[in-house]
């Protein structure tokens, strides 16, 4: 899969267009609950998707592993697998490895192969490289190296399940009924491309980040050109890779949390910004001036998780839909407040998000009350 | 000795309208027409004509009918009219041949080989008469990273000086003397309105206008003239000029007769005096010194202001702007081969560097491989003439743009190319006291804002039609542009595809 930009937009236009449905569900109490819910959930927003790509993301799914890094590969041929094992027994110690169970399910035609590895980081690391670059590193070099392979997923205790399909379809594929996880998240796909690749479906992985994603990135060329300067090559040419790599690069790079993230991939207006209070003007003028080449502009909704945290987010006019339920220490998140009612018919508390206001559920802090989550930052 | 240059236009009355008036006669500045009192007819002396339409527009009966001259030469695809008028002139006179504005060949204007795009069905385009639409700019250095103390939230990084456009259209460098007070009088009057930025040019800043210095930009030029202390702390922005687009690699020269009492109180030389700005800056031999007048002028400022170096657009801009960034300056001003003059021989005008669109196309990305254009900000001028250039130049990646030509054509400009004679008709480029008075900046200040507003009000409908609320998203967004009956080469350049891709 060298020309994994051919493969994903086989008639390399500008990047894959896709309306989307997605979900989300988190017990911020860290309980596991089976994929069955989500499953019906998603399901219920079948006519959002058109078929051509289904996914989720499930965390807290290897307890008994949870202290190594579990890769996701698709092949596409044996002696893909072959290299690849070879490369990873070169960089990685590896864990343990089987195959992902898969059943044969009505409308998944010729699946790759899927193959699970739970590695450790070797002595191969150099030292002034953290362990988190030196597998992004690593990711990156079989994906645009080796022929006919994939990793789509590569933390810890948590791994993506995705491909080309309506999302119940490859949950049925995947047998995702049978896994627990204390948050789920999950997309159906609209592409108006016909790509047909299994790698090109959502959630959008790098290390234990994952992104579902409704919507199409208007400013795309800029945050692209924005994110080549720090070293990012947004190879996919899909706007989820974009968001992939600003959230790496804010999170993990530039240590700005999770609210200021949001402000700034969704920034408040010039005008709200100036009738703010001194401090709060002053951060977030500042981030929407050194930021500006990564404001997400077009319509979008993301579900972002990673490990303890989910985070709903909105372009700044909500120009596509997100809704919020509450049940207790249940989050959802939804295209649609009906597929959460479908599972979750009491909720305590339902709501719109403002446009550009994230939603964010973290492990072992109770839900803020809506007011709370609108006034969170300082 | 008797000239063999044919009049350039014709000026045909209209006997029935014609009521004797005068007032062409009046108005027109270069002598084209005179009084008869003999026959009591207003009779003319073509030759003169220059063909800027002051008469014509004044005329209360609109008698006056200005068209070209229809004279033709043999036929010859070699030797244009223009070619060999330009020798005659030149063996009747024995010097260089002298013009003002902008090049009037036919280099290629790339900005009507490309084509903007806009939403359909994937993403919703914005209606700007219903939805904030943005359009904010801020020029000055910005930093890799944000710091923000993860405990307390709060602020750890402090910027360096930033400048709020409101607008991200500025008004490019005319110098007090080339043009009147009163057109630098409308100028920063209407950029103060506006919300954006004017700039001196290189003849210092009158005692009047000192006022309006929130919105200056103050330039220092190889003649440094009007350079004071007051004078760098007057200003919102400090631009050191090195070319210009009209004449790169060539200095300036105010004549004597343009040089007032007033002009030379402001430009701190004796009245009458040639203003001769030298080719080089004196101090600026290479880039290293160009770094010391950067940081002289910061120092002076107490680092209070961004600093704007300005070269014209010449065939490795690209590695010149790279120097310029890693030299200190905050802002880059290119100025293209289009771009115009007070006055420049014509030889360079017509013949020197390259297409801004190009120039700005390779600056921008050459700056983004070195992973410094964050460090500056970026600046066009020279050419723009509407709203879509002004669009299409922030997709190919400025920040902002200068607008000259447009800005003079608001006030009244007929871009007749008679700057360097100081005898504008329409009271703009010359320092003639009779003439200045032709411009109010009452009305031109107005004009000038309802230029600006229109403007506005155009970007925003191509902003939402692009499904785009904020103008930084548009900013390097090649993807937003299609190119038109361009080569490969061009294509590959600008950074866009083919329209079709």
């Amino acid at each position: 899969m060298k020309e994994m930009l051919k493969i994903n937009n086989p008639h390399n236009d500008d990047k894959v267009i896709d309306a989307c449905s997605i979900f989300g569900a988190m017990d911020v109490s860290g309980k596991s609950f089976s994929g069955t819910g989500v499953i019906k959930a998603i399901n219920n927003m079948h006519d959002r998707s058109n078929g051509l790509g289904g996914g989720f993301a499930v965390y807290g799914l290897y307890p008994d592993y949870a202290d190594h890094y579990a890769f996701h590969i698709m092949y596409l041929s044996e002696i893909a697998r072959h290299q690849t094992e070879s490369f990873l027994k070169d960089n990685f110690y590896i864990v343990h490895d089987e195959k992902i169970p898969t059943k044969i399910t009505e409308g998944i035609v010729n699946p790759p192969l899927f193959w699970r590895y739970f590695v450790d980081i070797g002595k191969q690391k150099p030292e002034e490289i953290t362990d988190d670059d030196y597998l992004v590193g690593k990711v990156m070099a079989i994906n645009t190296t080796i022929e006919d392979v994939f990793v789509f997923s590569s933390g810890k205790n948590m791994g993506v399940f995705k491909g080309v399909g309506f999302p119940e379809q490859i949950a049925e594929f995947f047998r995702l009924d049978e896994y627990q996880g204390y948050l789920w998240t999950a997309h159906g796909r609209f592409p108006t491309n016909t790509p047909g690749w299994w790698g090109g479906a959502h959630p959008f992985s790098i290390l234990d980040w994952t992104v579902v994603h409704n919507g199409e990135i208007s400013s795309y060329g800029t945050n692209r050109r924005c994110l080549e300067q720090f070293g990012y090559q947004c190879t996919m040419q899909t706007d989820t890779e974009v968001v992939a790599y600003a959230l790496d690069l804010l999170v993990r790079k530039h240590n700005l949390p999770m609210e200021l993230v949001a402000k700034v991939l969704a920034p408040s207006f010039w005008n709200d910004i100036n009738r703010m209070e001194d401090g709060k003007r002053e951060l977030l003028l500042t981030l929407r001036q050194v930021y500006g080449g990564l404001l997400l502009n077009g319509p979008f909704t993301f579900i972002i998780a990673h490990e303890g945290e989910m985070i709903g987010l909105t372009d700044r006019i909500r120009l596509r839909p997100l809704t919020v339920g509450e049940k207790g220490t249940m989050l959802y998140l939804s295209s649609e407040e009906s597929a959460i009612r479908l599972i979750s018919p009491e909720l305590d508390n339902v709501w719109t998000p403002m446009g550009g206001e994230p939603v964010i559920g973290r492990l072992g802090k109770p839900l803020p009350s809506h007011k709370e989550l609108v006034g969170t930052l300082r | 000795m008797k000239t063999l240059v044919p009049p350039k236009f014709r000026v045909e009355r209209d006997p029935e309208r014609c009521i004797q008036c005068q007032v062409c006669v009046n108005q027109c500045t270069f002598n084209a027409q005179y009084y008869d009192a003999e026959d009591n007819l207003v009779r003319n002396r073509e030759e003169n004509c220059v063909g800027c339409h002051r008469c014509a527009s004044f005329c209360p009966t609109r008698a006056l009918t200005i068209s070209k001259n229809p004279m033709e030469y043999k036929e010859n695809l070699n030797w244009k009219p223009g070619d060999i008028e330009d020798i005659w002139r030149q063996a009747e006179s024995g010097g260089m041949l002298l013009t003002g504005m902008g090049t009037d060949k036919s280099y290629p204007i790339y900005w009507d080989h490309l084509l903007l795009n806009a939403s359909q069905v994937t993403n919703p385009s914005i209606d700007p008469l219903r939805e904030p639409m943005e359009l904010t700019t801020f020029l000055g250095r910005k930093p890799d990273r944000v710091h923000v103390n993860p405990e307390s939230i709060q602020l750890e990084t402090k910027l360096a000086p930033q400048v709020k456009l409101d607008v991200p259209v500025m008004f490019a460098a005319m110098s007090y003397g080339a043009v009147s007070l009163n057109v630098h009088e409308s100028l920063a009057r209407a950029a103060a309105n506006m919300g954006t930025l004017w700039n001196t040019g290189e003849g210092g800043l009158h005692e009047t206008l000192y006022k309006y210095g929130k919105n200056t930009v103050v330039q220092v030029a190889s003649g440094r003239f009007g350079v004071h202390a007051r004078y760098l702390h007057a200003g919102r922005v400090v631009e050191i000029k090195i070319g210009q687009g009209a004449k790169p690699g060539i200095g300036g020269h105010l004549p004597g007769e343009k040089v007032s009492a007033d002009v030379a109180l402001t430009r701190m030389i004796p009245r009458g005096t040639d203003a001769l700005s030298p080719a080089p800056q004196h101090d600026i031999y290479s880039i290293e010194d160009l770094t010391q007048l950067i940081y002289a002028l910061k120092e002076a400022t107490n680092y209070t202001k961004p600093i704007s170096v300005k070269i014209a657009a010449v065939h490795n801009s690209a590695a010149i702007a790279s120097g310029m960034v890693r030299a200190g300056a905050d802002i880059i001003v290119l100025d293209g081969l289009r771009g115009a003059t007070g006055a420049a021989p014509k030889v360079i005008r017509d013949n020197v560097g390259i297409p801004i669109e190009l120039a700005l196309a390779s600056v921008d990305t050459r700056l983004r491989q070195e992973g410094i254009r964050n460090q500056a900000s970026l600046v066009i001028s020279g050419g723009i003439r509407n709203s879509g250039d002004v669009a299409k130049a922030i997709a190919l990646g400025a920040d902002a743009v200068y607008i000259g030509t447009a800005a003079l054509v608001a006030l009244g400009c007929h871009v007749c190319q008679q700057c360097h004679t100081g005898k504008c008709a329409w009271g703009i480029c010359t320092t003639d006291l009779a003439l200045t008075r032709r411009i109010n900046p009452d009305i031109g200040s107005q004009r000038l804002e309802n230029l600006l507003r229109g403007w506005s009000l155009e970007i925003k409908d191509i902003l939402g039609g692009m499904g785009i609320n904020a103008l930084e998203s548009l900013r390097g967004n090649r993807l937003h542009l299609r190119g038109v009956g361009l080569s490969d080469t061009e294509l590959d350049i600008l950074g866009v595809r083919m329209a079709g891709r």
